[in-house]
């Protein structure tokens, strides 16, 4: 079993500039201002919440999951983690974590995917792809499906074994686990709360998650 | 098979190139001298707005290397290449592409003034100029693999580059499953440990193939596959 870091956040949710409740299946699209901080707190356990990040001011600078795997040489994501863009600029970096580990490798459900993952007739379900789209097209400012690439899956767990393999194991998150992160410039937030039934990325059971968010220098 | 090849070339160490590979043909891409890394990246060319997809590639076939038997995914569910030939036996899905810092960092600076065709190049400004040939640009560009090259990751997540993954003559044949535009570019790989810039030149060579039976080893490898080529087919209707 790989070593977990966790690391509890001084914040407290009373002092919180803004709080969101985000339904699964839903999107929630929100700028971050530069040293802001946010929370994602998995409300109920083991949900997933498919995350993209953009520089606030220039949407083709935007999160890579290559570049921040590579940068950090491991492909887990926690405390300390940098957030690394496409120009290789610093987005954010987690500054608390009491989950322990989060993937970047697995990607976003979609309808199309889940016909080839489980069956053809699945197409017609609820997918990450689906919300993304409809919280870019609700966002406007020239966002569109081709902005659309790698992201992060908070709470999720997707481990890749020495020899090559990859798999979707039961979440390794608990009801009121979070993740906090600092941006460390202005960044555009863009989650699907995760809608999937097939697997177990959501304990087949998909809940709601808090956002919370606080001002800089908020200590 | 030799007589089926239609076109072949030499791509030098650190160059770039670009092609629609017809459904029904196949791209060889062969290491000459060892040691090669090729960063690579496709779209359905007839509807850019569909490209490889690496987690959807990843997650189907439940894999975190590439080699025979795996196909590359869009993110439209439907399968853009297959790889029907490999002699290596494992290709960096995780890596991503070098950049001009990175390279800069790690082989000093050679701006084409001073350096001539021996500039220092990268794989992301490489891939932009490219994809800005068909009207398509850095906005386009999502993860990309890298052929020949081999990344182990650890129990605790640790990326750990293996040298000497790929021997000269060495090759990989990725057959076109609809007409996809496919970027190459072989700059050195971005965890190669090494501080001289020393990219590796590949062949490449496009044959005429048949179509995959129903029996083909890449619809065989799993149920993902085979619905995967099934979505495939359906495009074509």
């Amino acid at each position: 079993m790989a070593t977990i870091n966790l690391q509890i956040s001084s914040l407290q949710p009373e002092t919180a500039l803004k709080s969101f409740v985000v339904d699964a299946g839903e999107a929630f699209v929100h700028e971050i201002g530069g040293g802001q901080i946010v929370r994602i707190v998995d409300l109920e356990g083991n949900q997933a919440v498919d995350t993209l990040f953009y520089n606030a001011h220039d949407y083709l600078d935007r999160y890579s999951a290559q570049d921040t795997i590579r940068e950090q040489e491991n492909i887990y994501l926690t405390t300390g983690t940098r957030l690394i863009s496409t120009e290789g600029n610093v987005l954010l970096t987690i500054v608390a974590d009491t989950c322990g580990r989060h993937d970047t490798l697995g990607g976003a459900c979609a309808a199309e995917s889940n016909m080839v993952r489980y069956a053809i007739e699945k197409r017609s379900m609820h997918a990450c792809r689906q919300s993304f789209l409809k919280g870019i097209q609700s966002w406007k400012n020239g966002l569109e499906k081709r902005d659309i690439t790698s992201n992060i899956n908070f709470f999720m767990n997707v481990p890749v074994t020495p020899d090559g393999g990859l798999t979707f194991e039961d979440g390794v998150s608990e009801a009121g686990k979070y993740v906090e992160l600092r941006a460390e410039m202005d960044v555009l937030m863009v989650i699907s709360n995760c809608p999937q039934l097939n697997n177990p990325c959501n304990a087949y059971n998909p809940t709601p998650v808090q956002i919370l968010i606080w001002n800089e220098n908020v200590l | 098979m030799e007589s089926s090849v239609l076109c072949s070339e030499v791509l030098p160490g650190g160059a770039t190139w670009s092609h629609v590979l017809k459904r029904g043909t196949a791209l060889r891409i062969t290491d000459v001298e060892g040691g090669a890394n090729v960063a690579a990246y496709f779209l359905n060319f007839e509807l850019p707005a569909e490209r490889f997809n690496l987690p959807d590639t990843l997650k189907a076939q439940h894999t975190a290397r590439l080699t025979r038997g795996h196909v590359l995914y869009s993110d439209m569910g439907r399968i853009l290449c297959s790889i029907t030939e490999d002699t290596v036996g494992w290709h960096d899905p995780l890596a991503g592409l070098s950049n001009a810092s990175l390279t800069e960092k790690k082989y000093g600076k050679a701006a084409y003034q001073q350096a001539r065709n021996d500039w220092h190049q990268n794989a992301r400004d490489s891939m932009s100029i490219e994809l800005g040939k068909y009207g398509l640009g850095a906005r386009d560009l999502d993860a990309t693999v890298n052929f020949f090259s081999k990344v182990t990751v650890d129990n605790e997540g640790g990326m750990h580059y293996c040298p000497n993954n790929s021997q000269p003559g060495s090759y990989i044949e990725l057959r076109a499953e609809m007409n996809v535009l496919v970027l190459l570019n072989c700059t050195q790989h971005p965890l190669e440990p090494g501080s001289s810039y020393a990219p590796k030149p590949v062949t490449l060579s496009i044959s005429r193939v048949p179509a995959p039976r129903t029996d083909d080893p890449c619809r065989m490898l799993c149920g993902e596959n085979a619905r995967g080529f099934l979505l495939t087919e359906f495009y074509f209707l």
